[in-house]
């Protein structure tokens, strides 16, 4: 076997495992397959985390010299631009969905309630971590003050930034909706929240990944299932990145 | 390690039938080795995707783009380089940048073989949990079967300085043992099994917890032991860099002593002593 021959063989050897191994990564059944682990991920860590289980919290030595921006930087819509000029003096917090009162809230009103502020580490899926001073209204106040159905099991944030024109959304279960640190934060670090990091207001979901950390967040609406809310996969990355829902992990 | 007889072969070692199998391997063993086999490649490949999404490793618990990594696989232009603390060495055409890729880890040694974050840590997690099932009912086995402290545990006089270094220089000479000898694990054969099995899958299954931010509030001191998120995101990738280091030793080892008889062993659990050496029959 001459050297041009035996190394085509191999370039057609490694072609050969290639594509087995396309077929193997993009076959459904595979797919199905592996969601069981996720499921598992999902049920023994509800099973290991009691629901109100606090993740650690971190000194103002810990805090990361600059904290690096996940996903958008800034919405592109004309309202949004409006909203920075005017200062978000006219940003409106619509709560509703399953609950007795929907209301809309102005950022001055979120001020005045009660507050919770955290130093806690933000991990992005991607592998890194930043540590950061959060303040903001715990969810569970503002969930009670709406009176929230015991038929919601989701709470889903929609948001006023999009990509491509596809608008960005998260959502939580209930049990991390009511988590105390579970807050709509306006400060950060303690200077009102800057655009990249989601001006005038961000989820803080302290025991999920940085891709549930909904910015620019425009509605909160409590549901009993997430189907039929866009993909239906409860969130921008689960539905067009096949991201988990649980970001537990 | 039940040493059953095939043949009628006398124990006298000076007269060992070169034809003798032994049964060397029982099947829960075996079972395991290939199950943890598949998963720790797995586990490596889809770990690379993982690691692509942000290749940089750092100490401590904060870890980000503004911040000082101790390892970096990067590229400039269509150079790729992987830089230790500072130690920049040129890895083009293999790390950071090559023909068909411009992350850290080419497609080749990655799950799936293209950049998907999402689908690399659906594969991650789930083998994680083959991993760690497998893992668990194989030491259940090997404590009650006895398997632990007959094949894997060094014996009083292997523990012996001496011993070691003696084997380590027959290691070094490719003089593997032959006849009854061959029977047994030897002493750095054991040492290396041992160390997978206490070292590096606890190490790097707790680890992996320590990256979870809801295990994070569930074991804190997961955070305590491993210095950090970060730190234990380091750890992970360094217990993955032992497992290929392994990997690489056992199945040079495994070609050195007998790659067919080696293999059947592992399948059928029949192994066929290797001959005495001649010049050994003094």
């Amino acid at each position: 076997m001459t050297l041009i021959s035996r190394r085509a063989a191999l370039a057609g050897a490694t072609g050969l495992l290639v594509a087995g191994c396309d077929k193997i990564t993009t076959s459904p059944t595979v797919r199905k397959v592996l969601t069981l682990g996720e499921k598992a991920t999902l049920s023994s860590q509800k099973l290991v985390t009691g629901p109100n289980t606090l993740a650690p919290e971190f000194t103002r030595a810990d805090l990361s010299p600059r904290f690096r921006v996940n996903g958008n930087r800034m919405p592109a819509s004309a309202e949004y631009a409006a909203h920075m000029t005017s200062g978000f003096v006219d940003w409106k917090l619509v709560i509703g969905g399953l609950v007795a009162r929907p209301v809309a809230m102005s950022l001055a009103q979120l001020k005045s309630a009660p507050q919770r502020t955290q130093i806690t580490r933000h991990d992005c899926v991607e592998g890194w971590s930043a540590i950061g001073e959060w303040t903001g209204v715990p969810l569970a106040l503002l969930l009670r003050h709406v009176g929230v159905s015991a038929n919601a099991k989701y709470v889903v944030f929609h948001c006023a930034d999009d990509f491509s024109g596809t608008p960005f959304y998260e959502s939580i279960d209930i049990v991390e909706a009511f988590h105390p640190q579970t807050i709509l934060a306006h400060t950060m670090n303690r200077q009102p929240l800057s655009v990249g990091h989601g001006a005038p207001i961000r989820l803080r979901a302290e025991r999920q990944l940085g891709y549930k950390q909904a910015k620019y967040v425009l509605k909160i609406e409590a549901v009993a299932s997430l189907d039929g809310i866009y993909g239906g996969k409860g969130g921008y990355w689960e539905d067009h990145s096949g991201y988990q829902w649980n970001a537990g992990i | 390690m039940a040493v059953i007889e095939a043949t009628e072969a006398p124990h006298d070692t000076e007269q060992v039938n070169p034809r003798t199998l032994v049964y060397r391997t029982r099947l829960p063993v075996r079972l395991w080795h290939w199950i943890n086999a598949l998963s720790i490649f797995v586990m490596l490949m889809s770990g690379a995707t993982i690691f692509n999404a942000h290749p940089r490793l750092y100490w401590g618990a904060y870890g980000a783009n503004f911040d000082e990594p101790w390892l970096v696989i990067g590229r400039r232009g269509q150079e790729g380089f992987l830089n230790l603390a500072g130690l920049e060495i040129p890895t083009t055409g293999f790390l950071g940048f090559t023909e068909n890729s411009i992350r850290a880890f080419p497609p080749l040694v990655t799950i799936p073989n293209y950049y998907s974050l999402a689908e690399g840590r659906q594969w991650h997690f789930f083998f994680a949990w083959v991993l760690v099932i497998s893992a668990t009912l194989y030491l259940l086995y090997s404590l009650f079967s006895k398997h632990l402290s007959r094949d894997l545990a060094l014996q009083a006089h292997e523990r012996k300085l001496s011993h070691l270094w003696q084997d380590l220089k027959n290691h070094a000479r490719l003089r593997f043992p032959t006849g009854d000898a061959a029977r047994a694990y030897n002493p750095l054969q054991k040492i290396a099994y041992l160390g997978v099995i206490f070292v590096l899958i606890p190490l790097v299954v707790l680890t992996g917890l320590t990256m979870s931010p809801m295990l994070n509030a569930a074991f804190p001191w997961l955070l305590d032991i491993f210095g950090g998120r970060q730190s234990a995101r380091s750890i992970h990738f360094l217990c993955a860099a032992g497992f290929g280091a392994f990997i690489l030793v056992h199945l040079l080892m495994v070609v050195l002593a007998g790659p067919l008889n080696e293999l059947r062993s592992m399948v059928t659990g029949w192994y066929r002593l290797p001959a005495v050496r001649v010049k050994d029959r003094s």
